[in-house]
């Protein structure tokens, strides 16, 4: 037993080790910047709508419209359609390099829905309050709504990195390598079940201490 | 000092509008508690909220120590409001705050320097007797409690004015009683003036110098608190006055004490006022007065006492006692069987 699994190791672990590298890049740098994008976003949605700080009825029609559409097509769709704007921002189509901005337009607007959600749950007791001794709404966006809304926040962030996760599955459409690229590649294509297995194994790890660290660090910030 | 100049918030939704404020017109002299009465959806937490345009006028103004705030720009208006403090019913403190950071973090924010802020916290603390709960989560307060957060972050900004938009309606009347006391007692030791909107008689009277009685929007009597007491002029006023005394008769006895006599409402004000010229009526008059109900309560300032006496008597016997009495003080009134229930 553990002779086959030095030789999986001493075959495969190279492969592996640069997947593993590979998912964790375009995970991190575009959920980054999908947070970057994602949270003001959804912080717009929350004070355009009627009768909130920044009431704009158009504006946030508009951008309704725009998260909607986007979230309406599929990633592996989205990675072709949008591969001019891909060259125009990244300089490159394939790799890792390329792959972040489809997995970018496709978290973002989804994480601006979920920060959105997260945002109305603030008590608009506590807003008002703070409006009433004169904090501006520029504070109030951050040390009221983000900060009392921060366990929703961590538990909607680490929904979309799974989904995200998912996605950078098929990256290897545009030679973005990753574990979803190897398992189907090596495991599928070229029939090496052990690869397929090994992968799914570790996605599934990957998955689940997310979603228990997610989990965790959410219960700690909630503090009612 | 604040002073509402006819105030108007029309609601519009749907084809509808909505009046919530009517023409509102309210002046609360520097240093004294204003209360404003009224039951459910008679306009009072709209109007308290236009005070510091948390909801704006639709038509009137509004002023704090002369400075007119509905005709503020945005950024003097934040700098205006640092100086009225509020709470709320709900406390609305942050749940991710502790004590400590619930009333520094808004400190921070208004620029108060880093040095005074702990200064400031702990003075205020301790004032609401707080000074051992730095560390505590608003989670693991009472509701009292949390009222008291609340009181200490609006007082840590040394505000001329505070506005408490039903501040103790949700809690019991122990804490109730302990939250006014508080309020009193700001009141007294730093000259704030407090604005107060409830539909507790109970708390106008434990507190307030002048109160409002606000109905569909509208003032519909206003005065020193101890005028609406002895003098409520509207039904939705007597309503409030005699939700504190439980004086209403069974109507079987008034009818029948009615053939002989009449009912009358007497309210003794002050110490002494009055107190012997009941006793005298007998002497003086061929009326006997007999007491039905009575009660005394403690105004802010002065204690008050309201009986429900039947002079028993020729009419003109009694309308000679009637006059022997208000000379001597007595505020007398007819007695009203029931006063009208009120539809809201």
């Amino acid at each position: 037993m553990s002779a086959r699994i030095s030789e999986f190791i001493d075959l495969w672990g190279v492969d592996i080790w640069e997947a593993i590298i590979e998912t964790f890049q375009m995970v991190g740098i575009s959920l980054l910047i999908s947070v970057l994008i994602g949270l003001p976003l959804g912080v717009l949605l929350v004070l355009t709508r009627p009768e909130k700080a920044l009431e704009n009825k158009f504006f946030f029609r508009l951008l309704n419209a725009v998260i909607n559409v986007i979230r309406s097509i599929p990633f592996i769709i989205l990675l072709f359609f949008i591969l001019p704007f891909t060259k125009m921002i990244a300089g490159t189509t394939i790799g890792v390099k390329g792959v972040i901005v489809p997995l970018v337009v496709f978290t973002a607007p989804y994480i601006a829905r979920l920060m959105e959600s997260a945002l109305l749950e603030v008590d608009r007791g506590v807003v008002e309050a703070y409006e009433a001794m004169g904090v501006k709404t520029r504070h109030i966006i951050w040390h009221v709504l983000v900060r009392e809304s921060r366990s929703s926040i961590v538990l909607g962030l680490t929904i979309a990195t799974i989904g995200l996760i998912g996605a950078t599955a098929m990256a290897g459409l545009v030679g973005a390598g990753g574990l979803g690229d190897l398992a189907y590649r090596y495991g599928h294509l070229r029939y090496e079940v052990d690869v397929m297995y090994v992968t799914v194994f570790l996605l599934i790890v990957l998955v689940q201490g997310l979603q228990s660290f997610g989990n965790v660090l959410s219960a700690r910030l909630k503090k009612d | 000092m604040i002073r509402l100049e006819n105030i108007t918030k029309t609601y519009k939704s749907g084809g509808t509008v909505t009046k919530a404020v009517d023409d509102v017109s309210i002046q609360v002299e520097k240093g004294s508690i204003y209360g404003v009465i009224g039951y459910s959806g008679a306009g009072k937490s709209t109007l308290v909220r236009m005070v510091n345009l948390l909801e704006r006028p639709t038509d009137g103004k509004v002023f704090i120590n002369d400075i007119e705030l509905t005709s503020l720009s945005t950024g003097k208006l934040q700098k205006t409001r640092q100086r009225i403090g509020m709470i709320f019913q709900s406390f609305n403190l942050l749940k991710t705050g502790t004590v400590y950071q619930n009333i520094a973090i808004p400190l921070k924010l208004t620029g108060v320097p880093k040095k005074e802020i702990e200064a400031r916290v702990d003075k205020y603390l301790e004032i609401v007797g707080l000074s051992d709960k730095h560390e505590a989560y608003p989670s693991e307060l009472s509701g009292g409690q949390k009222q008291r957060v609340a009181i200490a972050r609006a007082l840590a900004h040394e505000p001329e004015v505070l506005l408490c938009d039903e501040a103790t309606s949700a809690l019991d009347p122990d804490t109730t009683e302990s939250i006014l006391t508080l309020l009193e007692q700001i009141n007294r030791d730093f000259g704030i003036t407090i604005l107060l909107i409830t539909h507790e008689m109970h708390v106008v009277q434990k507190i307030c110098h002048e109160v409002a009685v606000m109905e569909n929007g509208k003032v519909i009597e206003q005065g020193r608190v101890v005028d609406i007491f002895s003098k409520p002029e509207t039904t939705t006023s007597k309503r409030f006055v005699q939700s504190l005394f439980q004086d209403e008769l069974p109507k079987s006895l008034v009818s029948r004490l009615k053939e002989r006599g009449q009912i009358v409402n007497l309210s003794f004000i002050g110490e002494s006022s009055g107190s012997p010229a009941l006793a005298l009526v007998s002497k003086k008059f061929d009326v006997y007065p007999s007491i039905l109900a009575g009660n005394i309560t403690q105004l802010k300032d002065q204690p008050f006492g309201r009986l429900v006496v039947h002079l028993d008597g020729e009419a003109e016997e009694t309308a000679r006692a009637v006059a022997f009495l208000e000379e001597n003080g007595v505020v007398v009134e007819g007695y009203v069987q029931e006063v009208e229930a009120h539809v809201g």
